[in-house]
């Protein structure tokens, strides 16, 4: 078998596996957004948006969309029994009142004490905080979704964060193209590896040092 | 003859100082009797803490809705255009300066305009309710009261001697013997009760009451 | 975000909240203004008319509040519904201050007005976390001047703003926003300006139609007093000054 990175799809797969039944999940912009496509079978997941909205269904049929039924990314969603409707300061109040059981989040850099840098790019003057900053100080767990490293292939997973932090310490697991990664009080624990991936290749395209865990396993999905 | 107002008439001089579109919170007691006399040539939205905006006089024997009371827990009536929240939201109109009028109840209010409405002397406790919020946010507060204690105490004090509901907050006293305004010089008598005179009131008051050149007969 | 609004236009009376156009309903906002615009990451609850209205009316030197100054094309929503939000302002040079969440999309071609006016120092922008910025605006609405937030300790968020510790935890102490005018997206109005809102719309609009001098909303229908269920009704119209109907053919969209 020849070692690969996820796709993304298969990457939100693997995220998917990590919500429990009656999870209130809010999902970010980019890869985390198709977590929502693979609920693991038998569970209901109830999905939170900051423009106001907790337990909605994925993308609409074409044809069926509602302007005014959005997720904070714009993107149309639908509505599903159950499904109740109000304001921002309401969505916040459900994320600062730790009512927010995961929320995953894009990520353009890691620390390896978990803080997370996701808002504003190099070499951009501007950048969208957005509902990033709320959310990882109020939900209960963070998952950082993301490529293992950039477009050049520098590492995203860092001793420090060179870019503007959204968080300090906040992402408790990293998933990505390449691992399942648990950020611990002793460091960053590898726990899971893409299929035919050697922890070696794997650190070596890690700045920071990870710590193998003695249950390391390939990843399922 | 001459005779003191009473309850019903005090609050009919009170709704006088609405206007036309007025946010109106009537306090426990002797305001909430305003409802039930609001000038017919203007709309005035009639606002209570437990949540409601636009609720009209009492409600008649058979027409009461335990969902539809005001603050103090009496029946009330609907009225176009009346809308429900939250508590919070109707502490938001208040403290966010939305609410225009303020009609509170009093034990005593001093020469500056301090107003204490809440511990009655010889109770260790008493109800806050959206009292110190109302005097806080609303833009004008109107006292409605009893010039004096059933004692004959005076209720225009110089100083009060009964814990504050607020420093400086009241605009305007109306009681059972003439409308008072607080200036920067202190109790300012306005109108007065038919067959009373200035010195009557003045030495029922507790703290010196100039006459306004322009006094005239309470009307209601 | 001081600054008094004018009074309603000559020849109104108080109490008549009905503006026939959009032109009309924002003419007196004047250079300096600030705004409240309500719109979220699409065309859904975003106050179009009013924007363009606004645009085409041209004050200047505008402070801006929303979650974007912007978004543009980006994101899922179809183009020629978005075409139309705040980023029509930056475009038009009629802002110089700009408070948002989200100011612009991490895929807007380069260059872009915002960015070329931060750059330049023509437009001072101020990044919020989202529900921090819901918070400043309800907090502005309801008369509370500012609030402990433990949100983005240790981030830029936290830079010249007090700071405490509070059973334990550390907070920045966040200032309530008001503004002079507020542009707010309903679906339904009656006379005396109660607001009923449509699916997930209401996101910053019910706060900010709290927190201006001068509300006004943009709506599908304007119906009598007594049509709306009170029940029903989010936002009570004493918030709301100036309340503008849709033309038929744009109602929903």
């Amino acid at each position: 078998m020849t070692a690969q990175r996820l796709d993304r799809e298969t990457l939100a797969l693997r995220v998917a596996r990590e919500f429990e039944d009656g999870d209130v999940v809010n999902l970010g912009i980019g890869i985390p957004t198709l977590a929502a496509n693979y609920i693991p079978e038998g569970r209901t997941v109830l999905f939170h948006t900051e423009n106001g909205a907790v337990g909605f269904g994925p993308f609409p049929a074409e044809g069926e969309e509602d302007i005014h039924l959005t997720n904070a990314g714009g993107g149309f969603v639908t509505p599903l029994p159950g499904m109740s409707i109000f304001d921002s300061v309401e969505a916040f109040t459900i994320v600062r009142g730790g009512y927010l059981d995961i929320t995953v989040l894009g990520a353009m850099q890691v620390s390896e004490t978990g803080d997370l840098a996701n808002w504003l790019r190099p070499g951009r003057v501007i950048g969208g905080i957005g509902g990033a900053m709320d959310i990882v100080a109020g939900a209960t767990r963070v998952i950082a979704a993301m490529e293992h490293t950039d477009k050049q292939g520098n590492p995203k997973i860092v001793k420090r964060c060179t870019l503007p932090l959204t968080a300090v310490g906040c992402v408790d697991t990293i998933i990505t193209d390449m691992a399942v990664i648990a950020v611990t009080s002793r460091g960053l624990v590898l726990l899971e590896h893409a299929p035919g991936l050697s922890p070696q290749e794997i650190q070596a395209a890690t700045e920071a040092t990870l710590i193998i865990s003695p249950d390391l396993k390939e990843i399922e999905l | 003859m001459k005779q003191k107002l009473d309850r019903v008439a005090i609050a009919m001089r009170v709704t006088r100082e609405f206007k036309d579109g007025d946010v109106v919170n009537l306090g426990v007691g002797m305001p909430t009797l305003c409802s039930s006399y609001l000038p017919q040539d203007r709309k005035v939205w009639l606002h209570a803490e437990n949540g409601v905006l636009g609720y009209g006089p009492f409600a008649d024997e058979g027409h009461q809705d335990p969902d539809l009371i005001n603050a103090s827990g009496q029946f009330v009536s609907p009225s176009p255009g009346i809308s429900f929240f939250s508590s919070a939201d109707a502490f938001n109109m208040i403290r966010g300066g939305h609410v225009d009028i303020s009609v509170l109840g009093g034990f005593q209010v001093s020469e500056k305009g301090d107003l204490a409405n809440w511990i009655l002397p010889g109770r260790g406790s008493g109800n806050i309710g959206g009292a110190m919020e109302l005097v806080t946010g609303a833009k004008k507060v109107i006292i409605a009261m009893e010039h004096t204690t059933k004692a004959g105490e005076p209720k225009l004090v110089a100083e009060c001697a009964y814990p504050l509901t607020g420093k400086g907050c009241v605009d305007l006293i109306v009681t059972d013997l003439g409308v008072v305004e607080i200036t920067e010089q202190g109790f300012l008598l306005l109108e007065i009760v038919h067959g009373f005179t200035p010195e009557e009131v003045q030495s029922v008051t507790g703290a010196p009451l100039a006459v306004s050149p322009d006094l005239r007969e309470m009307e209601f | 975000m001081t600054t008094k609004a004018p009074k309603a236009p000559k020849g109104r009376s108080p109490g008549d909240k009905v503006y026939v156009t959009f032109a009309e309903a924002v003419a007196d906002i004047p250079d300096g203004a600030s705004i409240l615009i309500g719109h979220f990451g699409g065309p859904g609850g975003m106050p179009m008319h009013l924007i363009r209205a606004l645009r085409d009316h041209g004050s200047r030197d505008l402070t801006i509040i929303g979650n974007t100054a912007g978004i543009g094309v980006v994101f899922g929503a179809k183009r020629e519904a978005v075409r139309i939000d705040p980023g029509i302002l930056v475009a038009n040079g009629q802002v110089s201050r700009v408070i948002a969440s989200y100011p612009i999309a991490p895929g807007a071609p380069q260059p872009n007005p915002l960015e070329e006016g931060v750059k330049s120092g023509a437009i001072q922008l101020e990044t919020n976390p989202q529900g921090i910025l819901a918070e400043r605006i309800r907090a502005g609405g309801a008369g509370i001047p500012a609030f402990w937030s433990p949100v983005g300790i240790g981030t830029v968020v936290e830079e010249g703003k007090e700071k405490r510790v509070i059973d334990g935890v550390e907070y920045i102490l966040e200032r309530a926003i008001r503004a002079d005018f507020a542009l707010v997206r309903a679906y339904k109005a009656d006379k005396t300006g109660n607001l009923v809102y449509r699916g997930n719309t209401r996101h910053l609009n019910v706060s900010m139609a709290t927190a201006a001098e001068v509300t006004i909303a943009e709506v599908d229908e304007i119906v009598e007093p007594g049509d709306l269920d009170p029940d029903r009704i989010v936002t009570p119209g004493i918030y709301v000054n100036r309340i503008v109907q849709r033309p038929k053919e744009m109602r929903g969209k």
